[in-house]
């Protein structure tokens, strides 16, 4: 009996192989891709051997944690979280002194933010690797990375806008990053009833210029837009340069219930915005000056600290004032995405809410200006006709089309949030080639330089809201996901899930040659300008300054120095100056001390971080050094006495077998 | 071309200048961690590495056996040996005017044996800072000395450290064997006529 069930389990198993055989060869003779299910050799296209380098940076929103997250593509790996408009304790961001300057807004301190769309600066449409910009939605303000060192450099509040959503969405030369306000408020802000919307409510878009060589960010000019939801935006290239494009939604100006009261309308629209005309406006006086009250914050990389200056008013452009400023595109259910082709010639549009993928044509539209084919207006904002401007129609490609991304061979890639998956197809004759599911309820998408001129159509990345089944549980809260997809074939084709942090919106991709060879290693303590610095073990001193102490500290393997000191009292508000004295490549220390109720310091070679430590207990408390730096990072350590308040302890510090020094 | 073994002496003897141009010798220490390598090069006047902290970066390596740091200013052959090296250079150019094959030879016996000495003042130099450790060294290994190898490759715990003469070096060797065959020239013409 047990012979003959191994005899009969032998004979399944050899039937196995040989169907596992046949299929294979099946396979081989169509030469056809696998679709939905991965393919053999998925997993060597994602492979990166040990000590190898991914070909792609992608930087993804990081959504509601504020942050956006470094990834190498196709890998997957996680390569940095850059804190931006969160606090970050592991790294000490927004808990030094240095940084917290970078999160002071209007409203004072603000720990947190909803980040949602990062933009890599350009050149000549493509991307340059300088900076990345990303915006924050809640308190509005726009933020801009240094690629260099992968830290934020700045962080600019956006005055009259309720939430920043459509931005940054930069222009081909890194001229502008727009801001465009979701959310329509009284402008100026004032106390009025929500019910008088329609009368008192204004949308904000705002033009900030980026000066070329530092990348420092400047309110140009807002225009002030009646009270739309602006949504997302998109910039003109090539021949459209000079324009940019905003989709908004509630055309109905409704403030309640939107999700029926402002889906009643069959079209919305998307704002075309002429921002070389509007320079034009600006140069002949057109503006008028709006009392506003917004922080402009910059971190310098030589005093290794941010200042956070006020501004007082800024300059706005009304549109029925300045004919040809803006005009209106009528667009099919509250469009959201809205995406310029790599030409330059249509502006891609999905109406979240409609069957179709709607493409308007830019030369239709110069035309219909020209012969003002037009149908209406919106306080004096012309609307054009629908038919005059209308490019293309992609005729039900899925459900819920949300946004586009190109492969510079004259594809576009488009998301779809309710039939969760992408499709590909063909700009200009408006053909579906190819879907792929996405696991699931995909949002945006990215294409290396997919927004650009000049794309690298090699991937698409899926950046998903859900992930449901995906991964092994975590409790009720879920990571979200990306999904990379190849699309270098006629067909796309999966090869990889992996987690994101907080929620991914929007992403950034771009060739890793572009960013590696500028990559700061360390910095330069000779040109550490911070002012307070301690630039040798020699120049380490402890100065009381009536209950603020001040602690010159230097960190070098394996020690601090000093490493013992006295006469803290109770009260004191201690600053710890700590300058890391290494000039090498990868060698951080750290700096905690017992009782802190901020966070570590994380320093970089060559830099100079504070941290405020303010005692509340009389004690000897141990200080030392958190990153494991050398095989004597363990003994990298030290003592802080502290004394009653108003007791006579000496200041006095010292290292080793030195003599104190008071 | 009578005056070839002249002009061979003169470049021979101008070839020694080249010290104050370019590195002499070099000493690079390799490690997983260090995937480049740490190199330091060593010139007739000063000490430098392959990037602008890589002294700092050594000292902080040695200073775990016990080593002591390598500090230039503390060296006082750096100062004097520029001194001789253009003192050489500027006696061999106008030696080479002369002509006097006898003259070249006793110069460049007197070079060969300041190279000689000079090679073991670094032989010196590395011995010391090799074997003179701290007796507070963190790391202490019993019988362990760090002296890099003179010329050639040694390993020294988790380190492979190199030892290799550098362009300034070639150079010098190019003028030991350019006024060699100047000398011998010279000799030739001078016995013929």
């Amino acid at each position: 009996m047990k012979k003959q069930s191994n005899q009969l389990s032998n004979l399944l198993l050899a039937a196995m192989v040989a169907l596992v055989l046949v299929l294979s060869s099946c396979g081989k003779a169509n030469q056809g891709p696998t679709s939905g299910a991965l393919s053999g050799n998925a997993a060597s296209k994602v492979y990166v051997a040990p000590g190898q380098y991914d070909e792609f940076y992608a930087f993804m929103s990081g959504g509601f944690s504020g942050q956006i997250a470094a990834y190498g593509l196709p890998s997957g790996r996680l390569l940095k979280v850059i804190p931006v408009f969160s606090v970050d304790p592991e790294k000490g961001y927004g808990f030094n002194e240095e940084t917290k300057p970078l999160l002071n807004t209007s409203h004072g301190f603000i720990p947190w933010d909803d980040a949602h769309h990062p933009a890599l600066s350009q050149t000549n449409g493509e991307t340059d690797g300088r900076w990345i910009f990303i915006n924050g939605n809640n308190t509005p303000r726009l933020a801009r990375i240094d690629l260099s060192t992968f830290e934020t450099a700045e962080i600019l509040e956006i005055p009259n806008s309720g939430g920043n959503h459509s931005s940054p969405y930069l222009t081909q030369n890194t001229e502008y990053v727009v801001a465009g306000t979701r959310f329509s408020v009284p402008i100026p802000q004032k106390d009025v009833a929500i019910s008088s919307y329609a009368e008192n409510f204004k949308g904000a878009l705002s033009f900030v210029k980026v000066e070329p060589t530092t990348g420092r960010m400047n309110i140009e000019f807002q225009v002030l837009m009646p009270g739309l939801n602006f949504d997302l935006a998109s910039s003109g290239k090539g021949p459209s340069h000079g324009w940019t494009f905003f989709t908004s939604y509630n055309s109905e100006m409704k403030n309640s219930l939107l999700e029926v009261n402002a889906s009643q309308n069959d079209k919305d629209f998307v704002a075309a915005v002429n921002w070389k005309k509007a320079e034009e406006y600006l140069k002949a006086g057109k503006a008028k000056d709006f009392p506003a009250n917004y922080m402009h914050n910059v971190y310098s990389d030589e005093t290794h600290t941010a200042t956070s200056t006020a501004m007082k008013s800024v300059k706005v452009l009304i549109p029925s004032e300045c004919p040809g400023l803006v005009y209106l595109l009528p667009t099919p259910k509250s469009p959201h995405g809205v995406d310029v082709d790599p030409t330059g010639e249509y502006i891609v549009c999905s109406g979240k809410l409609s069957a179709d993928i709607t493409a308007h044509s830019f030369p239709k539209m110069l035309k219909a200006i020209e012969d003002k084919a037009f149908d209406g207006d919106i306080s004096g904002v012309p609307i054009i006709k629908f038919e005059s401007v209308l490019g293309g129609t992609v005729k039900e490609p899925g459900l819920g089309p949300l946004h586009t991304e190109f492969d510079g061979k004259g594809n576009a890639y488009t998301s779809f949030f309710i039939s969760s998956e992408i499709v590909k197809w063909k700009v200009g004759t408006w053909e579906v080639i190819d879907r792929q599911p996405t696991y699931y309820s995909i949002g945006h998408l990215m294409v290396p330089g997919g927004n650009s001129m000049k794309p690298e159509g090699k991937y698409v990345v899926a950046l998903n809201k859900i992930t449901k089944d995906r991964y092994l549980p975590t409790g009720p809260e879920l990571t979200q996901s990306a999904q990379l997809y190849a699309i270098d074939g006629d067909k796309m084709e999966l090869l990889l899930d992996f987690p994101t942090i907080g929620e991914p919106h929007y992403a950034q991709g771009i060739s890793a040659e572009k960013i590696k060879p500028k990559s700061k290693q360390f910095f330069k303590l000779s040109e550490n300008k911070h002012p307070y610095v301690t630039p040798t073990e020699k120049d380490a001193k402890v100065v009381r300054e009536g209950n603020n102490v001040h602690v010159y500290m230097t960190m070098i393997r394996s020690h601090f120095m000093p490493d013992n000191i006295e006469g803290f009292k109770v009260g004191d508000k201690v600053y710890f100056h700590v300058t890391n004295l290494e000039q090498d490549f990868d060698v951080p220390h750290g700096f905690a001390v017992m009782g802190a109720t901020n966070a570590e310091l994380l320093i970089m070679p060559g830099q100079t971080e504070t941290l405020v430590w303010e005692p509340k207990k009389e004690g000897v408390f141990p200080l030392y050094c958190t990153d494991f730096c050398s095989a004597l990072h363990q003994e990298m350590q030290g003592y802080a006495r502290v004394s009653p308040a108003g007791s006579a302890t000496a200041l006095k510090w010292w290292l080793g077998d030195e003599k104190p020094v008071q | 071309m009578k005056a070839l073994p002249k002009i061979l002496f003169f470049i021979a003897a101008a070839m020694l200048l080249t010290l104050f141009v370019f590195p002499m010798w070099q000493i690079t220490l390799i490690a997983p961690q260090y995937p480049t390598g740490v190199t330091m090069y060593i010139w007739i006047n000063k000490i430098t590495g392959s990037e602008e902290g890589t002294l700092q970066n050594i000292n902080i390596l040695n200073h775990y056996v016990g080593m002591k740091y390598i500090e230039p200013e503390a060296i006082p052959e750096l100062k004097y040996f520029p001194i001789v090296v253009l003192s050489m250079a500027l006696l061999g150019m106008a030696l080479a005017f002369t002509g006097r094959w006898k003259w070249w030879m006793a110069w460049l016996a007197l070079g060969i044996i300041g190279c000689g000495l000079g090679l073991y003042d670094f032989y010196l130099w590395e011995y010391d800072y090799g074997h003179n450790l701290s007796p507070t060294a963190p790391i202490k290994i019993p019988g362990m000395a760090y002296q890099p190898p003179l010329i050639g490759n040694k390993v020294l715990l988790n380190f492979l450290a190199k030892s290799w003469p550098y362009i300034g070096g070639w150079f010098i060797g190019g003028t030991f064997i350019l006024g060699t065959v100047a000398i011998w020239l010279q000799k030739r013409n001078t016995s013929i006529a």
